[in-house]
């Protein structure tokens, strides 16, 4: 316990070192959905049919992009062995940091998206259930996108890489977000939806951090 | 299992698959010809969708197929991973150019199907799209395994990727039919038999057949190859150090 809580400051602190990392992924998150704007017309009544797909596609991308840094430089600078060899289970380790790193990207996304729906005219009755979905779906993004992170370590173009693997992944995320805010419009009620949703995140909590530590043995060995 | 574990040796592999490698090819070729001298010839035409109706001989056989060379994908990863045996491994990286090929097959005559029924060569109907995503998977992890200089490395962070995608491809079959579906429901496999007439099912089956043991035959010679490209590199780094 006194050792995952080191980890857990160290991770901390070294993200509010580096805070403009997180303020970068929220820019793109924002630039990227204001791209929709320009590139479909700024006619309200699209912009709000499309918005809650396009902002959530917007963070799907977002978060595949902080991805890298999750791994990346403990690998290059040698602290992954130490972790790994480390008395703590290394499936602990890495959910710790996968947490950080939801709590410096995923949760800044969440708290910028409400200006996203202003702007992309999302109307307002499906906003709270936009944000159970991102509030749901994004610790989804971090926990499978931590597996293809360790799996890319070492790997050539690891990025684009990353982007291949884990985005088909994350299809069902997207479909059960983007339903649940269209189920609320249609007066069907999002809990379907959002059950669904939750279940995803409680079965990639149980699994994934298993298949990321294995990857991330493989990867120093 | 221990038999199993006897098979493993690449040395008894090389052997035995030399020996078995001719007579898939003779099976192979008498299925695909009686396979499709029902299929084109003998088979009736359907009432609603005529002559159309043949590119199933081929579109189904091929959706079964991409789906079966995934399954074995995981299973040989699993096997690699967990007892390390090296031809578990080549099996499964022989057979995800095979897989990836029956999957984009699948895809190209659905679409061909879909031009003359549905009135467009794509639609966002739920078993095309999931079909693609599976091509997706295919080709993440043919990537995946070429990014590294190592190719030890390579091979196991692509098992473990094969089996997480196989965790995730029910996951993502459920979650694309519910976003969408066109499709008509599977006729073959159901509850109470298949519904598909028998003058059809007859090719069907020996298609699939014939299929099936393309990919056994192409497997062999496959996994024989990459075997023997692992000893010639293994003697070149031998001869590279005198």
């Amino acid at each position: 316990m006194k050792g995952l809580m080191a980890i857990f400051r160290r991770e901390l602190r070294l993200a509010m070192r580096q805070s403009t990392d997180s303020a970068m992924v929220v820019a793109f998150f924002i630039i990227a959905v204001v791209l929709f704007a320009f590139g479909v017309g700024p006619e309200p009544n699209m912009l709000a049919k499309i918005g809650p797909g396009v902002i959530w596609v917007a963070a799907l991308l977002a978060a595949m992009l902080s991805m890298d840094r999750l791994f990346q430089s403990d690998h290059d600078d040698g602290t992954l062995e130490l972790l790994v060899l480390a008395p703590v289970a290394l499936e602990l380790t890495v959910c710790v940091k996968i947490l950080v790193h939801w709590l410096t990207t995923g949760l800044p996304l969440i708290i910028a998206a409400p200006l996203l729906f202003v702007m992309m005219n999302v109307p307002t009755e499906i906003w709270p259930v936009m944000l159970y979905t991102l509030l749901l779906g994004t610790p989804v993004l971090s926990l499978i996108g931590s597996v293809g992170a360790a799996l890319v370590l070492g790997a050539r173009r690891g990025g684009v890489l990353l982007s291949l693997l884990v985005l088909p992944l994350l299809i069902p995320v997207l479909i059960f977000a983007v339903g649940a805010g269209d189920a609320v419009l249609f007066g069907q009620g999002a809990k379907a939806n959002l059950l669904l949703l939750g279940g995803m995140f409680l079965a990639s909590l149980a699994l994934a951090p298993w298949a990321t530590a294995q990857a991330l043995r493989e990867a120093v060995a | 299992m221990k038999m199993l574990h006897q098979f493993a040796n690449p040395t008894r592999f090389l052997r035995l698959s030399t020996r078995v490698e001719p007579w898939a090819l003779v099976v192979t070729v008498v299925c695909f010809a009686l396979g499709l001298y029902y299929a084109l010839f003998s088979s009736p035409v359907d009432y609603q969708q005529g002559h159309t109706v043949r590119i199933m001989y081929i579109h189904v056989p091929a959706a079964w197929m991409a789906l079966f060379c995934y399954t074995a994908m995981a299973v040989s990863a699993a096997v690699a991973l967990i007892w390390k045996h090296a031809l578990a491994d080549v099996a499964a990286k022989s057979t995800a150019p095979i897989g990836a090929v029956f999957t984009l097959l699948a895809l190209v005559t659905g679409s061909l199907w879909g031009k003359p029924m549905w009135g467009t060569w794509w639609v966002w109907d739920a078993r095309l799209t999931s079909m693609l995503v599976l091509f997706f998977l295919y080709l993440g992890y043919m990537a995946l395994r070429d990014a590294f200089d190592d190719p030890a490395r390579g091979a196991r962070a692509s098992s473990i990727l094969v089996i997480v995608g196989f965790v995730n491809v029910p996951i993502i079959k459920f979650s694309v039919d519910w976003w969408n579906t066109l499709h008509q429901p599977s006729s073959v496999f159901r509850m109470g038999g298949p519904k598909i007439h028998p003058d059809m099912l007859v090719p069907l089956l020996l298609m699939a057949a014939a299929f099936q043991f393309y990919y056994f035959w192409l497997l062999l010679v496959r996994m024989r190859r990459e075997l023997m490209a692992q000893r010639l590199r293994a003697l070149r780094h031998r001869q590279a150090e005198h």
